[in-house]
C-alpha cells in the first residue's frame, strides 16, 4: 500500500481516476489548482486505486495524501 | 656502513609499502563495497594519472597508519594545475590524525598560494577520538581546514567528491564546497550516526535514510550531484571545472561554439494559455550549444533549474523557472537554490541568464511558517549583488516578486527582454480581479452574470499590461522573436564581456539568511 500526497498547497481541481481502477508510473491521477496554475499530481509508482481520500474543491496542504494505492 | 644500493632499496620498498596503502582485509572491504583505492580514484581523476604528492611519509614510522590516511597531491586536469585531498579508507577508516590534518592544511596552502581550484575526495570516518589533543581544537587542527575553505570560497573553485562517509565534523568539508558530487548507496553526510542517533535522542533509522547520497540530492540540497558510481562522480567533477576559471581574478576560458540540439524551435513549445504547464529543458535546449547542459542540483527543488552551459562557446549560468514542476512557482528550497547558483556564478566572472515562467512565490501558512519572505530575500539579495553580465528574458508570466527574483528591470540586468507571449504584473489576470473586485462579485448572485463581469474585467486588466505597453513605457527593452532569441543571446553576451561594476564599497551587507 502507497499513497500519493500533494506536492503544494491548492485545490483540487480534477480527480482523473476512479477507486478500483490501474494506475501506471507517471499517469497523471489529479490536477490541483495553485497559484491559478494547473498542477498536475503524476502517480510514481503503478497499482490499484484503492481510496480516493479527496473530492473537487477541497483545499489540501503540501503533504496531504490525495489516494492511496496497491 | 649501509651502501647507496642498499639505501635505494630500503627508500624503494618503504615507498611501496606507504602507496598500498592498508591492510589487505580493507582493500577486499572495497571492492565489495563498489569503491576504488584511493590512489586509482587519483589516477582517473588526473591527466594521465600522474600527479606530485608531499607528506607521503607521514607518520612513517608507524606500520599501520601509511601516510597518515590521506593523500594529498598536486597535478593536472585537462591541463589545468589542481590540488587534491584524499582519504584513505583502507587506513583506520580514512580517519583523521594530526597529521592527516596538517596534510589536508598544507594542500589548501598550496591551492590558496598557486591560485589552483582544489578537490576534496572524501571517505571519512572522521576524527581519530585517541589523537584529539593533537588534531581537534588547537591552531592548526581540524577546525583549521574549515576556517581555510571559509576564506578560499569564491577564490578558487572548491569541489567535494564524495565516495564514503563524511561524519560529524568532517561534514562540514562539503558544506564549506561549491559542488558536492555524491555517489549514490556509499556518500553519507551526517553529524551523528544512526547508532550514536539511537543513544543519544531515541531515533532508530538507516544510514541511508538519514544522510544517505539520494536523501542530501533530493531533500536536504547539501549534494549537488548524485552520481551512479566513483568513475561517473570523477567524470562530472573534471567536466565541471571546464566551466570555471582557476580562480577569480580569471576568466573561464571559451571555446568554439556549437549549433543547439535539434528539436521543436521555440515559438511552438510555449502555450500562450499562461496557466498551462511547458517543459522549460525544451527551451533551454533550443538556446545553448548541444551538449553543454552541466545541470546542478536536478533533483533538489526542481522547480527551478540551474545549470552552467555554452552558448557560441561562452560559458553561461542558467537560473529557469520549470513550469512543470509546482506550476513553476518559487518555494523556499528553490529561492535557497537560485541564490546560491547565483553567488557560484557571480565569483568566477559567469554571465547570468535568467528565463523566467513564474506565477510567484508560493504562498500560504506552510511556505510562511518556513520563511519563505526571508528565503525569497536571501535570492534577491543574491541576483541583486551580481555584477556579471545578467540578461533577463521574460518567457511567458512574471508576477510579483517573481519577476523581482528573476532579475526583473529594477535589478539592474544589462536588459531585461520580453517574448511576445510575456505578461508582466503583480498579479495574473484572474488573482486580481478578484482582489480589486471581490466586494462587487460577492453581490453578483446570479454565476453567468458573475463570469460575465469577471472575463470583461480580466480583459481591461490584459489591457493595462499588455506587453507592447511595458516597452512603451521603457519598462523592458526589447521584445524578441522566440526564434531569435538565440542569436539575440549570443550578440549581447558578447557585447556585455567587457562589463565592469562594484556593486559597493561597503564591508560587506547583511546577509538575508
Amino acid at each position: 500500500m502507497s499513497e500519493i500526497k500533494a506536492i503544494m498547497a491548492g485545490t483540487v481541481l480534477m480527480i482523473q481516476v476512479n477507486q478500483g481502477e490501474s494506475i501506471s508510473v507517471g499517469q497523471e491521477v489529479v490536477i490541483l489548482e495553485s497559484m491559478k496554475m494547473a498542477i498536475p499530481i503524476e502517480s510514481r509508482e503503478s497499482g490499484e486505486v484503492t481510496k480516493i481520500l479527496v473530492s473537487v474543491g477541497d483545499f489540501v496542504n503540501e503533504g496531504d495524501v490525495l489516494m492511496t494505492i496497491k | 656502513m649501509s651502501s647507496i644500493q642498499s639505501l635505494l632499496q630500503i627508500l624503494q620498498q618503504r615507498k611501496q609499502k606507504l602507496e598500498a596503502g592498508g591492510q589487505k582485509k580493507y582493500h577486499d572491504k572495497l571492492s565489495l563495497q563498489n569503491k576504488l583505492f584511493v590512489r586509482r580514484r587519483l589516477e582517473l581523476l588526473f591527466d594521465k594519472g600522474q600527479y606530485e604528492e608531499d607528506g607521503r611519509f607521514a607518520n612513517c614510522l608507524n606500520d599501520e597508519l601509511p601516510a597518515d590516511g590521506v593523500v594529498t597531491a598536486v597535478g593536472r586536469i585537462h591541463g589545468r594545475t589542481v590540488c587534491v585531498m584524499a582519504n584513505d579508507s583502507t587506513v583506520k577508516a580514512g580517519s583523521w590524525g594530526a597529521r592527516t590534518v596538517e596534510k589536508i592544511i598544507r594542500i589548501q596552502e598550496t591551492a590558496e598560494k598557486m591560485k589552483v581550484p582544489i578537490l576534496y575526495l572524501v571517505d571519512s570516518a572522521g576524527a581519530r577520538i585517541t589523537d584529539q589533543l593533537e588534531m581537534f581544537p588547537n591552531r592548526r587542527g581540524a577546525g583549521r581546514i574549515f576556517y581555510n575553505q571559509v576564506k578560499l570560497s569564491g577564490m578558487i573553485p572548491q569541489v567535494c567528491l564524495l565516495f564514503g562517509p563524511s561524519a560529524a565534523g568532517g561534514a562540514y568539508i562539503p558544506a564549506f564546497c561549491d559542488l558536492v558530487i555524491m555517489v549514490d548507496q556509499n556518500a553519507s553526510m551526517y553529524l551523528g550516526s544512526p547508532r550514536m542517533a539511537e543513544k543519544v535522542i531515541g531515533e532508530r533509522v538507516s544510514l541511508e535514510e538519514m544522510g544517505g547520497a539520494r536523501m542530501h540530492c533530493t531533500i536536504s540540497g547539501c549534494g549537488d550531484i548524485l552520481a551512479e558510481n566513483e568513475e561517473e562522480a570523477i567524470k562530472q567533477a573534471k567536466q565541471y571545472l571546464s566551466y570555471f576559471p582557476a580562480n577569480y581574478q580569471e576568466k573561464p576560458s571559451i571555446i568554439a561554439g556549437v549549433a543547439p540540439k535539434e528539436g521543436p524551435c521555440l515559438e511552438n513549445m510555449i502555450p500562450t494559455n499562461q496557466n498551462v504547464p511547458f517543459n522549460m529543458y525544451d527551451c533551454i535546449d533550443s538556446l545553448i550549444d548541444k551538449g553543454s547542459f552541466f545541470e546542478i542540483k536536478k533533483l533538489f527543488a526542481a522547480e527551478l533549474i540551474t545549470g552552467l552551459a555554452r552558448i557560441d562557446g561562452k560559458v553561461v549560468g542558467i537560473i529557469a523557472n520549470q513550469p512543470k514542476v509546482k506550476g513553476g512557482v518559487l518555494f523556499v528550497d528553490s529561492a535557497d537554490k537560485g541564490a546560491r547558483f547565483i553567488t557560484l556564478c557571480d565569483a568566477f566572472h559567469i554571465p547570468l541568464l535568467f528565463l523566467a515562467d513564474v506565477p510567484g512565490f508560493m504562498i500560504g501558512t506552510k511556505v510562511e511558517k518556513a520563511g519563505i519572505i526571508r528565503h525569497g530575500a536571501k535570492f534577491i539579495a543574491a541576483m541583486s549583488s551580481a555584477t556579471v553580465p545578467k540578461i533577463s528574458v521574460i518567457i511567458r508570466k512574471a508576477y510579483g516578486a517573481g519577476l523581482y527574483a528573476m532579475a526583473g528591470p529594477g535589478f539592474e540586468p544589462d536588459c531585461c527582454v520580453a517574448l511576445p507571449t510575456a505578461q508582466i504584473a503583480v498579479m495574473g489576470p484572474e488573482a486580481a480581479v478578484n482582489a480589486v473586485y471581490s466586494n462587487k462579485l460577492s453581490e453578483i448572485k446570479d454565476s453567468k452574470e458573475k463570469l460575465a463581469f469577471m472575463l470583461e474585467k480580466q480583459k481591461e486588466y490584459q489591457d493595462t499590461i499588455d506587453i507592447y505597453k511595458l516597452a512603451s513605457e521603457l519598462i523592458i527593452d526589447d521584445i524578441v522573436a522566440p526564434n531569435d532569441l538565440r542569436n539575440f543571446l549570443v550578440t549581447r553576451f558578447a557585447l556585455y564581456e567587457t562589463k565592469e561594476m562594484t556593486f559597493s564599497s561597503r564591508k560587506h551587507p547583511v546577509y538575508p539568511v
